[in-house]
């Protein structure tokens, strides 16, 4: 076919990410096609009814700090952007007991105080410095990493506002920081708690998507996260979207085209066209051959330069630090289509509980021995779970009486001994199964259809790098102007005109579409 | 003594938060859970139950019961069939609003009105000479909204009435279970709902089949909160909130007239006369001295107002219902009635009483917000309400 020269700019996936790339593009009068390879957008961010009638958030399943001005400045309410509250965590014990976190404070602090009357007054203070820390860290997440190496003034003057930024925290709360920083989530939640589920179910939401127990230094960090959502609570940075998350994708995509982006699926990019050090547009895997003035990939970093560019083109040293980037995948995913509500042993019949987050992290020994599996090359016997019933948030996730039943299972390690093949997944599955249903006993009865997600999946349907979820860990040595590569974290990379706009650059992970709006804005700057 | 309504062995049993407020002399649940939060998402995403029995209703029968409406009410009675519903406010002589409801034709002859305040005597006085018989029902007659975009399926599921053919602003009568009701297709939030009307002794079973109907549907009984919540996006008025009935106005300067409430669709000055006509006819002549409008407090400017003080923007977690002066250019030319952050549409919303030259949608004006104990001016933007207006609700 012949070359069509017409777009300004070409994004690479319609993941949630490319799509609010796509859409701010749009927004600023570019004309922009994107091209995703599967027949519907969203990436990880995706709505699909796999059984029907049942629909399943198949991989992520929470909005994980959606920003706020992503929310506004795309007025996504007006496309349809819906969220709901997701208001509890019950973690079920071994002993039949169970520890619950509610939406409401001073239940929560009554059922905290049951279990620790210390735990329960720290919980406030913890929630509190958390809160300041969170607050001070916010802009972070709204700002295009500089180089600390770079005597450019642009980058001078975000090193100075960031250092500005930490002194003005106090020292108090500055040395919080680094110990969050630096700490194992375990370590830094002992100095805080005594209930063991309590610090358990802190501490899993630290190593999600890493490749990292609950007891590796660096975890800490990621508690942090958690209190981001409540300052902007308005916003409910942290909940359900009505329909799944696909939701979200259909909203931001709805957006895009709203503002003229184009949206083309089932249009796979083999690779990206370099003329001349720039790039200038894309060949698909049908052997079109699509122009753009500049391209922004919304894959992961290894595909985005391991496999979309001639490796000639790129630097040596670039190359070498790709490859070192650390994408392991780490976690699993079930999906279930159930004949009737699941009943948990600790709290049995239905109640608002089923309406929250389920937790299966009893105690840090719990993960730690899970994660233990997974160094030595196995998944997890019995692994840590975090669950959700979709359905009984949004009715229409599945029909009148039914549900669908969301866990989220870590760890499941990419390199498997032996290898991942549809025998290991299935029995992955049933070990996710027969843990469950030791805290829910009618579970294996209910299921009319299971859906098991491994790292290997993930990477083929899904195009995920070894089925990492965030396209890289989040850990320390990765993130900021460390993501993907230092000194290319600022959306842009070594061929000129190529951009980088998915959840391997900063501020990564999570459906929050921040990375999407930063480098739309920097390739604004440069267009 | 407060009252308490038909449905309230069951409204009482599940009201944890134990939060309640009086609404016509009876209680009123103000929130079920803690929080209304997943109350007012049931309304928008799901489907909420809402007890409004303590709505004032007056049937009136006889062959003068449309010339009496048509003599109080603004709207044309005549134009009603038989199974519609008007939303109508009714004004003093001088052509101030004394309250707004809604009228049902049930029959050739019957009508029942809704009502915020008392209004028996109203229509007695202005019954003088009329065939017609004016009942007081408010207490033998329970309403429950049924409200949300699974409300029609619910209701399909519980009742034996034609809810497919009945459209916006029509009733029907059927039976639920055996308990006959009428149900009309109109509510207070702005969405696809329903109300249904009951025999007050039947209350009990109705909200038990509801409740039955709905649960595979997400059905969540909602409180007052809730409803205020999707009431200030549907832009709807609230008497002796957003305005002052004229019979109860101590000044001449807190009445308002149809016009100046945003009612003026509901005013038909060509019909036979009608108490405030010929103070609105004249009224019509010059245009009003104030509108009823929208306003949409811009985040940034509540993000730059908090910060100041080393905050995040901190928003109402419930609406609320004072008067807020809205300003232009430092100068006041208005003020809010209500207000609330609208989880639908991520904005911070009002319903603004504002000088008529200043009420242009898209004019920039500020509003009064009180950060850190200081009074600040955040901007604002004159919007027409509604706010939200889902497809749903009519389709």
């Amino acid at each position: 076919m012949a070359s069509q020269n017409n777009y300004d700019a070409i994004v690479i996936g319609g993941g949630h990410n490319g799509l609010v790339a796509a859409a701010y593009l749009a927004r600023a009068g570019k004309k922009v096609l994107v091209l995703e390879r599967r027949h519907l957008v969203g990436g990880s961010t995706v709505t699909e009814e796999i059984y029907p009638g049942f629909k399943y958030s198949v991989l992520s399943y929470v909005v994980s700090l959606l920003r706020p001005e992503i929310i506004r400045e795309l007025d996504l309410a007006a496309h349809g952007l819906e969220l709901l509250p997701l208001e509890s965590t019950v973690t079920p014990l071994p002993n039949g007991d169970y520890l619950a976190r509610w939406a409401d404070h001073d239940q929560t602090r009554r059922e905290l105080y049951r279990h620790s009357p210390k735990d329960a007054e720290a919980y406030d203070e913890f929630g509190t410095l958390m809160y300041h820390l969170a607050f001070a860290i916010k802009p972070i997440l709204a700002m295009v990493p500089p180089d600390p190496t770079s005597l450019n003034p642009g980058d001078l003057r975000s090193l100075v506002k960031l250092g500005n930024h930490f002194r003005g925290l106090g020292e108090e709360k500055l040395y919080s920081l680094i110990k969050l920083m630096t700490m194992s989530s375990a370590d830094y939640l002992d100095e805080w708690f005594e209930t063991e589920a309590l610090k358990a179910t802190m501490s899993a939401s630290g190593v999600i998507g890493t490749f990292l127990g609950p007891r590796s230094p660096g975890t800490a960090y990621v508690l942090l996260h958690h209190y981001m959502g409540e300052i902007d609570g308005a916003f409910r940075a942290w909940g359900f979207a009505k329909g799944g998350t696909g939701g979200v994708s259909e909203a931001i995509a709805s957006a895009a085209r709203r503002f003229g982006a184009e949206i083309r699926t089932e249009s796979t990019v083999a690779r990206v066209i370099v003329e001349n050090g720039r790039a200038a547009g894309v060949v698909l895997e049908n052997g079109d051959d699509i122009r753009a003035s500049v391209v922004v990939s919304g894959v992961d970093p290894k595909r985005t330069f391991l496999d979309l560019i001639e490796p000639g083109e790129l630097p040596g040293e670039f190359v070498h630090a790709i490859r070192r980037f650390r994408i392991r995948g780490s976690s699993g995913k079930v999906n279930l289509a159930l004949d009737e509500l699941p009943e948990l042993a600790c709290l049995p019949g239905r109640g608002p509980h089923l309406r929250g987050a389920i937790s299966i992290s009893p105690s840090i020994e719990y993960l730690e021995r899970a994660y233990d599996d997974a160094k030595y090359g196995g998944f997890s016997r019995h692994p840590f779970m975090d669950i959700i019933i979709p359905s009984m948030i949004d009715p229409d996730m599945a029909p009148p009486g039914k549900h669908v039943m969301s866990i989220f299972v870590q760890y499941a390690p990419y390199e498997l001994d032996g290898g991942w093949n549809d025998a290991r997944r299935e029995e992955f599955g049933d070990a996710v199964i027969d843990t469950l249903s030791e805290y829910m006993p009618n579970l294996k009865d209910i299921i009319l259809h299971r859906q098991v997600l491994t790292p290997w999946d993930m990477e083929r349907e899904f195009g995920l790098t070894e089925g990492n979820i965030f396209h890289g860990e989040l850990s320390l040595h990765q993130l900021f102007f460390m993501r993907p590569a230092a000194p290319w974290s600022d959306y842009r990379t070594p061929v000129r005109d190529f951009y980088q706009c998915g959840s391997g650059t900063h501020p990564g992970g999570g459906i929050s579409g921040a990375s999407g709006r930063l480098a739309a804005r920097t390739m604004l700057e440069d267009m | 003594m407060l009252r308490t309504t038909p449905f309230h062995a069951r409204t009482s049993a599940l009201c944890q938060a134990q939060n309640w407020r009086r609404w016509a002399g009876y209680i009123a649940a103000s929130s079920y859970e803690l929080n209304h939060d997943r109350e007012y998402h049931a309304i928008r995403s799901a489907a909420a139950l809402i007890d409004v029995s303590p709505l004032y209703k007056y049937l009136l029968r006889g062959p003068d019961a449309q010339r009496l409406l048509n003599r109080v009410v603004t709207r044309d009675v005549e134009k009603c069939a038989v199974n519609q519903v008007m939303y109508t406010p009714w004004c003093d002589e001088a052509g101030k609003v004394i309250d707004d409801g809604t009228l049902s034709r049930l029959g050739e002859e019957m009508f029942r009105l809704t009502a915020a305040e008392p209004n028996l005597r109203w229509l007695q006085d202005n019954a003088v000479s009329l065939d017609v018989t004016i009942d007081d029902v408010s207490d033998s007659i329970a309403a429950v909204a049924l409200q949300g975009p699974n409300s029609r399926e619910i209701l399909k599921r519980a009742s034996d009435a034609d809810l497919d053919g009945l459209r916006f602003f029509r009733l029907t009568s059927g039976r639920v279970q055996d308990v006959p009701v009428t149900i009309s297709r109109t509510g207070y939030t702005g969405d696809l709902g329903y109300e249904v009307w009951v025999d007050a002794e039947r209350a009990l079973s109705l909200w038990d089949s509801l409740v039955s109907a709905g649960e595979p549907y997400g059905i969540t009984p909602a409180g007052m909160l809730a409803l205020d919540v999707a009431r200030i996006e549907a832009g709807l008025l609230l008497n002796q909130v957003d305005y002052i009935p004229a019979n109860k106005a101590l000044i001449e300067a807190r009445k308002s007239s149809p016009f100046e409430l945003g009612l003026g669709w509901t005013v038909v000055l060509e019909k036979d006369h009608f108490v405030g006509q010929t103070a609105l006819l004249e009224e019509r002549k010059q245009d009003p001295e104030w509108q009823f409008k929208g306003l949409e407090i811009e985040w940034d400017s509540l993000e730059e107002i908090y910060n100041g003080f080393g905050l995040p923007p901190e928003l109402p977690t419930v609406p609320w219902r004072t008067s807020v002066p809205v300003y232009s250019h430092d100068r006041q030319i208005g003020y809010g009635t209500s207000g609330a952050w609208s989880p639908t549409l991520k904005k911070y919303i009002a319903l603004a009483h504002l000088q008529a030259r200043h009420a242009e949608p898209g004019t920039e004006l500020t509003m009064e917000v009180t950060a850190e104990h200081q009074r600040k001016h955040a901007r604002a933007r004159v919007v027409d309400p509604p706010f939200f207006d889902p497809e749903r609700k009519r389709a």
